[in-house]
């Protein structure tokens, strides 16, 4: 019914302009060879639209001004997570201002200029054709500026990509699917054992080859925790389409591919329970918790239930389309002290373990008489990069 | 090469001395006429336009309000894509991606570069017709067919293409995937190689035409910059969709004859794929090579248009014309090289991350060079504020805006954090949905008294352009506030992260914004339908403009010039010369002793 009424008043609207066009038409005298004049532009035309051309150039600046101040906290620029993060939102602010000063002043001279020259039958224009040397100008100040931007781009993205390889680093295993995701930590040896979809059985979701001893050790999980301060250097797959691993608290963003193994590695720098202190944060959740309330009261007046309120979590999105569910492929994240990593950690089960029982409990005869060797010794944590890309050419 | 290009148009003086029966089939359907087959590129492409619009509108209405029933969701989209009025999940996903193809291939190339190339080439140049217009016919009615395939795929049961306009294997590749990649992607893809085979057929022509075709005098540089414009575009396209024409080939394989180009190591709906050995970063690859230097084909011709209109209407000079033409050629050239920075998070080798950082920012240069030379060209002008030049100036304050943010999208170290995020979507629909489609109504207005014989009605302009401008910025702007905040796209509904629950607000004013300016359209729609028919009839050159097509008749007629095609002695932006009485000397006046061409005085 809405949408009738809107056509019926759009549609009237149109009529009420067309009809004041023609009456207007009508005052005009002329005669109808010349008629096609009345509808190139008069002297009080160009006089409007160059007022109409300066007020739009406040609309520009306004509509910036009042979107800043509204929505200016939304992304969350002061407060990336990791180490890499704070020389990505160092280039953005620097880009970012270069952009709004280019944007400001540009704006302004077309706007200012089509107020300024706005025509009249007496007005000359002046017959200036060409300059070698304000082409010479303004080719060279963007070809400076835009060098000094792509040498800093180029610094921070080797930061990034590069990672060294004597560091001590921590591999997971980030596994895409339709429509979730699941987590391999590489065990004590932090070695990931080779992996295939082909080896996809029961417990086993992300194919792990349980013949590599590699992949004894490791242990999957449906969150991912992270110590805070250590490097870790995710391996992503995904099982079915492309995916892609989202991390925005951490600027850390990886599509996920099937048949083939990317890397992205990054530092933790604050951790869950930090972040959930900081005043920007708070302030932040407040925001969303009015909004989910409002949006709570609309669901239980329908007779829906409530929402909860939210705490700051860090959380992984997908972030390729993906299919039906794309919108609701989600992991959450957490940070925390190596003592608490620690804790979590060693609570996981081995994949060995878990394959283990889930073949005892398939098969309840005493084919199996001994125990699963349960090795939990402190092992020294060793970066065996050669399995590693194995791994990668798999 | 102009002395064979004189020899032809000779030959053509004395066919074309006597009109030849025409019937209704061959004047308005069949025609071989490029003024026709412009119009029916043009008439098509708003059509076509308009269906992507109302898709637009549609999933606008879902992200604002996520999930809710509307009536109009079961009464365009059905039971069945909509049962109880709520849009299903993947048919969301289907209207992203059918809207993005239809606007950018069937309307921002199509309706663009097809129109003005087919309408203005030959008139500007100076030649009767095209170099083949059974070519020219032909490509126009292949471009119908392959609309009314993409159209039909619409109606088909399992949905239609559904994995992005960017249609990424696997999941455009395997049925079981989403439901939309079954018989809705083939159709899809015949469409789109259809598409391809009649777009290489217009270039061909248009590169020929203007390399061959050129009337007496109208030397490469006495060209207006429309022309060097869309024969460069035409180039960049004969260069790179057969590159895409190959992705589609090697899915369509992978999709119907069991090869594994794209495909390798998938399990889905609870089975290991027999794929092995392809790499969906290849489709990637394959598809960006055109993909890029596509959003240069829809650029380049809004750019020449506004050069011409910004000129005309200022009654100045363009500002560095030969700037101008380094600056499109430039732009071409780089197009084809910066192709991976769609790709930095693709997994990819990250080097290819840096050499594809350093290539585009490179072509910022050219495209601010241009930005600037539009500026000073309405610095003391004289300027009319035609429907036209106000969209020209539009198109440059839009153009500037989105492509600074190219900028940021450019840098693969700011990409990481922006990649897939409504920063990209507020980028390029501020280049080329707003930018690009201000040029092609800067067009529309400009060309409509050469097109039709009559005039537009300049307030109903007024009244598009303003609410058009407003809504614009009111749509786009607030957008890329979102998407720094990190929300993705091609998302059904935000509502299922918390994060975003603040965001809703934003969403709803966007779209308010999109369905005022859609409305607003119609103004356009009634002006421009009304006008062809009841429009004030035009005088022969009603903008003084200088260029050739204004010096052939009001009336239509084969071969353009009645007689003699006119011989050019000047280049086209003699306005406001001094010497002269009038603020325009058309092309076709002889150089008086001692007088210069060019932009020297």
């Amino acid at each position: 019914m809405t949408s009738l009424l809107i056509i019926v008043i759009v549609a009237l609207l149109g009529i009420a302009v067309w009809q004041l066009t023609k009456i207007f038409a009508l005052t005009q005298s002329s005669s109808k060879d010349e008629a096609y004049r009345s509808e190139i532009a008069t002297d009080k035309d160009n006089n409007i639209n160059g007022y109409l051309m300066f007020g739009f150039l406040a609309f520009i600046y306004i509509l910036t001004i009042v979107s800043v101040a509204k929505w200016g906290y939304m992304p969350f620029l002061s407060d990336a997570a990791s180490e890499h993060g704070a020389d990505v939102d160092n280039l953005m602010w620097i880009s970012l201002s270069i952009i709004f000063l280019v944007q400001f002043i540009t704006q302004f001279l077309l706007h200012y200029f089509a107020f300024k020259n706005r025509g009249h039958k007496d007005k000359k224009a002046v017959f200036f054709a060409d300059n070698d040397r304000l082409e010479f100008i303004w080719t060279i100040i963007p070809v400076i500026v835009l060098s000094v931007l792509i040498l800093y781009g180029l610094y921070a993205w080797n930061n990034i990509m590069h990672y060294d390889e004597d560091e001590e680093v921590l591999y997971v295993e980030v596994y895409a699917k339709q429509f979730g995701w699941d987590f391999r930590y590489a065990g004590d040896d932090n070695t990931l054992g080779k992996a295939n979809v082909r080896f996809i059985d029961g417990v086993n979701v992300v194919g792990a080859d349980m013949s590599d001893p590699n992949s004894q050790d490791d242990r999957l999980a449906k969150e991912l925790h992270l110590p805070v301060g250590k490097k870790v250097v995710f391996k992503l797959r995904s099982q079915d389409v492309l995916h892609s691993a989202y991390f925005p608290h951490f600027r850390a963003q990886m599509n996920c591919v099937p048949g083939m193994v990317t890397q992205f590695a990054m530092t933790p720098t604050v951790t869950t329970e930090e972040m959930r202190e900081r005043e920007s944060v708070v302030d932040r959740v407040n925001k969303i918790n009015q909004a989910r309330m409002k949006r709570s009261a609309d669901l239980v007046a329908k007779g829906e239930q409530g929402l909860e309120s939210y705490t700051f979590d860090y959380v992984l999105l997908c972030n390729k389309i993906c299919g039906r569910s794309h919108y609701n492929m989600q992991a959450k994240v957490v940070v925390e002290s190596p003592e608490a990593f620690k804790k979590w950690y060693n609570a996981l089960p081995t994949l060995g373990q878990q394959v283990a029982e889930e073949k005892a409990a398939a098969n309840p005869a005493p084919a199996s008489p001994e125990p699963v060797q349960n090795n939990v010794e402190e092992v020294e944590i060793v970066v065996d990069s050669t399995a590693v890309a194995a791994q990668i050419a798999n | 090469m102009s002395a064979v290009g004189h020899e032809l148009t000779h030959d053509h003086d004395h066919a074309h001395g006597h009109h030849h029966k025409e019937t209704f089939i061959t004047k308005y359907i069949f025609s071989m006429d490029h003024k026709m087959i412009a119009k029916q590129f043009l008439i098509t492409g708003i059509v076509m336009g308009i269906i992507g619009v109302v898709m637009s509108l549609l999933f606008r209405m879902q992200i604002a309000w996520p999930e809710e029933s509307f009536k109009v969701f079961s009464w365009l989209l059905g039971d069945d894509f909509a049962p109880g009025g709520v849009m299903r999940n993947d048919i969301y996903l289907a209207l992203v991606t059918i809207h993005g193809t239809i606007m950018v291939f069937f309307v921002l190339t199509a309706g663009l570069s097809g129109t003005f190339s087919n309408l203005l080439i030959p008139l500007q140049i100076g030649a009767r017709d095209m170099a083949s217009g059974f070519m020219n016919m032909l490509s126009y009615w292949i471009f119908l067919i392959a609309c009314l395939i993409m159209i039909a795929s619409l109606f088909v049961e399992s949905g239609p293409a559904s994995a992005g306009w960017t249609i990424y294997p696997p999941l455009s590749a395997v049925e079981q995937a989403i439901p939309g990649s079954g018989t809705g992607m083939t159709l899809w893809l015949v469409s789109m190689a259809l598409y391809i085979a009649l777009s290489l057929m217009g270039s061909l022509n248009y590169i020929v035409t203007v390399l061959n075709l050129r009337t007496k005098g109208m030397t490469m540089t006495r060209m207006p910059l429309t022309i060097w414009a869309l024969f460069v575009t035409a180039i960049i396209g004969v260069v790179s969709f057969p590159v895409l024409l190959s992705a589609a080939l090697l899915l369509i394989f992978d999709r119907s004859f069991g090869t594994s180009f794209f495909l390798s190591d998938i399990y889905l709906a609870g089975e290991v794929l027999h794929y092995q050995g392809g790499s969906p970063v290849l489709f990637e690859h394959l598809f960006w090579f055109l993909g890029h230097p596509e959003v240069y084909i829809v650029i380049l011709p809004a750019m020449g248009i506004t050069s011409e209109v910004l000129s005309a209407n200022a009654r100045k000079p363009i500002f560095g014309y030969r700037a101008m033409i380094t600056s499109i050629l430039a732009i071409a050239f780089l197009s084809t090289i910066v192709w991976g920075h769609h790709m930095f998070v693709s997994g990819m080798n990250p080097f290819l991350g840096s050499v594809f950082t350093f290539t585009t920012l490179l072509i910022a240069i050219p495209s601010a060079v241009k930005a600037f030379n539009y500026i000073t060209t309405i610095w003391k002008g004289n300027l009319q504020m035609n429907p036209s030049m106000l969209f020209s100036i539009g198109f440059v304050s839009t153009f500037i805006t989105g492509g600074l943010t190219g900028i940021i999208l450019g840098d693969s170290t700011l990409d990481i954090n922006v990649h897939d995020t409504y920063f990209v979507v507020a980028h390029f629909h501020l280049v080329m949905g707003i930018s690009a489609l201000y040029g092609m109504f800067a067009g529309i207005y400009h060309w409509f008294p050469k097109m039709y014989g009559r005039m537009m009605n300049k307030n109903l302009g007024y009244i598009h352009f303003w609410v058009t401008a407003v809504c614009a910025y009111g749509v786009f702007f607030p957008m890329h506030f979102i998407g720094l905040a990190g929300l993705p796209r091609r998302y059904y509904t935000n509502s299922a992260f918390p994060m975003f629950d603040d965001m809703v607000d934003v969403n709803i004013l966007i779209t308010v914004f999109a369905l005022v300016g859609a409305a607003f359209q119609l103004v356009f729609f009634w002006n421009f339908f009304y006008s062809i028919f009841y429009g004030k009839k035009a005088s022969q050159n009603p903008w003084r403009a200088t260029t050739l097509e204004w010096t052939t008749p009001v009336e239509h007629i084969h071969g353009n010039w009645p007689g003699a095609i006119p011989e050019v002695h000047r280049w086209p932006y003699d306005y406001s010369k001094p010497g002269y009485e009038e603020d325009f000397v058309p092309q076709t006046v002889p150089l008086r002793d001692g007088e210069k061409d060019g932009g020297s005085h």
